[in-house]
């Protein structure tokens, strides 16, 4: 091993640090939110990158289809909720809201031939057909449930990323995708040559970080959802309703699993059943952020990042294994510093 | 097996050909159109209307399943194809691990498996089960003799690889190492990758840095792909060569400029245009497509014809077992692996067959040409 080599797997550790670290934040904070462990986070990472392959290649979009029927669902539970809950008629307008923009991603998907309108509108269509999938999910499949143990949340947590696995192989086929890179051009600086697309992941990453983290500093839709966060029972007496706490964190997770997605597609195959991987090691940086450090999470994320470009370079047979065993001396550490934990089940 | 008909069986039955109740010859059809590897079973299950319908004047019915992949599932789609349906003989599966997995349960109930995998292991060594399973794929040893007899010829001294680390890069990377000993290569690297990694930048430096020749990429379809195009990108200068796994439209499609110059090996079906005529694999070849496309809109993988040319193997092997059994019977099935095993100069969509006692899979140097890609086609190597 040389400079140069230690240099380039730096870089490459890097990169996949920033998107980690993405994902760890999400994971975080969906899971400090609702206590759901957001196991199809990385689904939304290669719906996105896979829709953007589509487009490219000039097939339809066939993901608004899911969105339509995710939202006709949440329509019915949302009115059959409020009958029983109120005995009238109440316009569900969040999932009236959706219905119309599953009508509209499936209309646009099916005719509009995104591959000849510039990147720009493949990536605005993107996120306009994968983020509402994340309040779908939520409205879904964990409101109904959302005062059950957090097993209980994460088994149904894995139900529906096996259920979304499955629905992205009949959506996306069998085959892997890659996308177009936003620009070609190598950076070469000193011995190293940079990828700009490496540069645009990492500027992203850097960008949605400091503007979520405005978003919860500054903005009051950022706060309440910290203080729902804090003490969900002192959030709702409040006027914080988990519902919109649940909503609104899983938007954000869909919005940040989204963009990941759209940024990496350029440099990797991504496939169907690529989003498990990537978020697992998401989940390494949230636990070592304590599923409740956001910065330490992504500091994590980006060590997870850097061990695996490096643990591939020694042993490339036994990566995966060296950064899963991460978990170990940071869960040692974490257990003896803070001694025995109530557990609040 | 009144048990096992209680179980209750959550797979797809999907029955394709169902045309009357007439007892003609039954044929399971197993794949993997859905999990891991469907890109493998997706065109193999699509083949199966368009197998040969009769021969013997028998009526051939296709019973199709679906694996979803797993191992396990398959053991149980054949004891069911076998137990409950009472199959002449099975189709599938679709990939090596699983159909190592099922040689001991076909082998005891006495039904041929025509199995479209990669791995050699499935018919090789042969022995008293493994008489039972046919392989309609070139072994691996044919496909890396003819990689390393290329690199050897251009003046290669030393190669590195880089696989899955799955069943089919450990084949290869033996498969590399006999053919390498045997011809005088050094392999310099071994690298392992697995389908769902995000950046393979880590292995493609070692390698470089360990300047080889030539690379051998050892992976089965799109997951091909990365190892070549980081190799590019991380400046790798030498000669990449491909396992036949790769021999696909989406090699192309995904791989682009960077995998331009590459050199493989596969089945002619890639270069219809540029086999002679007189090569009888290409009518049917021709054919196959034809019909495919005119099913579905698309071209089939070569994934497809092992299955087109499993279909063909049964339909030469049926009239010969006719006479000795009915179809349904234990005679029957038996001797239709003995007209499998006696099948000569058979011409199927991949090249053409000559089953021996101690060779199931049956192909020589006439299905495999040495190809490379140039202008985003792939062509013969001149």
């Amino acid at each position: 091993m040389n400079a140069q080599i230690a240099l380039m797997l730096g870089q490459d550790g890097v990169t996949s640090g920033a998107i980690y670290a993405l994902l760890a934040i999400s994971i975080i904070l969906v899971f400090s939110v609702t206590r759901i462990l957001l196991v199809p986070q990385g689904e939304f990472v290669t719906f996105s990158a896979l829709t953007m392959a589509a487009m490219q290649g000039g097939r339809p979009v066939r993901l608004g289809v899911l969105v339509l029927g995710l939202a006709l669902a949440a329509l019915v539970m949302d009115v059959v909720a409020d009958r029983q809950r109120y005995r009238a008629w109440i316009w569900p307008k969040t999932s009236l809201a959706l219905v119309a923009v599953g009508l509209v991603v499936v209309g646009l998907g099916l005719s509009v031939p995104f591959d000849r309108l510039g990147m720009l509108a493949q990536i605005a269509f993107t996120l306009a057909t994968v983020v509402p999938l994340g309040p779908l999910i939520y409205r879904v499949f964990f409101q109904p449930i959302a005062a059950a143990p957090s097993l209980v949340l994460l088994m149904v947590a894995i139900a529906v990323h096996v259920a979304l696995i499955g629905g992205g192989l009949l959506i996306f086929g069998p085959e892997g995708a890659r996308t177009e890179p936003f620009s070609d051009a190598v950076i070469e600086l000193g011995p190293a040559m940079i990828a700009s697309q490496t540069l645009w992941v990492i500027g992203v990453s850097a960008l949605l970080t400091i503007a979520l983290g405005l978003f919860f500093e500054v903005s009051l839709w950022g706060k309440a959802l910290r203080a729902a966060a804090f003490n969900r029972l002192g959030a709702e007496l409040v006027g914080i309703s988990p519902e919109f706490a649940g909503r609104t964190s899983m938007t954000l997770a869909a919005l940040i699993g989204a963009v990941s997605g759209i940024v990496v597609a350029p440099i990797t195959t991504i496939y169907y059943d690529s989003g498990f991987l990537i978020s697992l090691k998401g989940f390494v940086g949230a636990i070592i952020g304590a599923m409740s450090s956001f910065s330490v999470a992504a500091l994590g994320a980006l060590l997870v990042g850097q061990t695996e470009s490096f643990s591939t370079f020694w042993a490339s047979t036994y990566k995966e294994i060296i950064v899963f065993t991460l978990l170990l001396p940071v869960l040692l550490w974490r257990s003896l510093r803070q001694g025995s934990v109530e557990d609040d089940e | 097996m009144l048990a096992l008909k209680s179980v209750p069986l959550s797979l797809a039955v999907v029955l394709t050909l169902a045309t009357s109740a007439v007892a003609g010859v039954k044929i399971g059809v197993v794949t993997s159109a859905s999990g891991p590897i469907a890109l493998v079973g997706i065109p193999q299950k699509n083949t199966v209307p368009l197998l040969p319908k009769t021969a013997g004047g028998e009526t051939i019915e296709y019973i199709s399943l679906d694996d979803a992949s797993d191992p396990s599932a398959t053991v149980t789609v054949f004891k069911k194809l076998v137990l409950e349906e009472k199959v002449d003989a099975i189709i599938g599966p679709s990939g090596s691990p699983n159909a190592l997995g099922i040689i001991g349960f076909v082998a005891e109930n006495g039904v041929a498996v025509l199995a479209p995998v990669g791995s050699a292991s499935a018919v090789l060594p042969m022995d008293d089960k493994k008489k039972w399973i046919f392989k309609t794929t070139q072994n691996d040893g044919l496909v890396a003799d003819l990689l390393v007899g290329q690199m050897v010829k251009t003046g290669v001294k030393t190669v590195g690889f880089i696989g899955t680390s799955d069943s089919y890069g450990d084949t290869w990377s033996k498969a590399l190492q006999e053919a390498a000993k045997a011809k005088g290569l050094t392999v310099v690297a071994q690298e392992r990758f697995t389908r769902q990694d995000t950046s393979l930048v880590a292995q493609g430096l070692k390698i470089v840095s360990k300047s080889p020749d030539a690379v051998l990429v050892g992976a089965p379809g799109s997951s091909s792909v990365l190892p070549e195009t980081t190799l590019v990108d991380v400046g790798y200068k030498g000669k990449i060569y491909q396992t036949h796994g790769a021999a696909l439209q989406d090699f192309l499609k995904l791989g682009g400029k960077k995998v331009e110059g590459t050199i493989l090996a596969g089945s002619g079906m890639l270069v219809l245009d540029e086999i002679p005529d007189t090569n009888p694999a290409k009518k049917i070849a021709v054919d196959y497509i034809a019909g495919y496309e005119k099913l579905y809109g698309v071209k089939p993988a070569t994934f497809g014809a092992n299955v087109l040319d499993a279909g063909l193997l049964l339909e030469n092997a049926i009239p010969a077992a006719l006479k000795v059994g009915k179809p349904g019977t234990r005679e029957f099935r038996a001797a239709l692996r003995d007209a499998l095993e006696a099948t000569k100069e058979l011409t199927g969509a991949q090249g053409v067959y000559n089953m021996t006692p101690e060779d199931h899979s049956g192909f020589d140097r006439r299905g495999l040409e040495l190809l490379t890609v140039s202008g985003g086609q792939f062509h013969l190597l001149k």
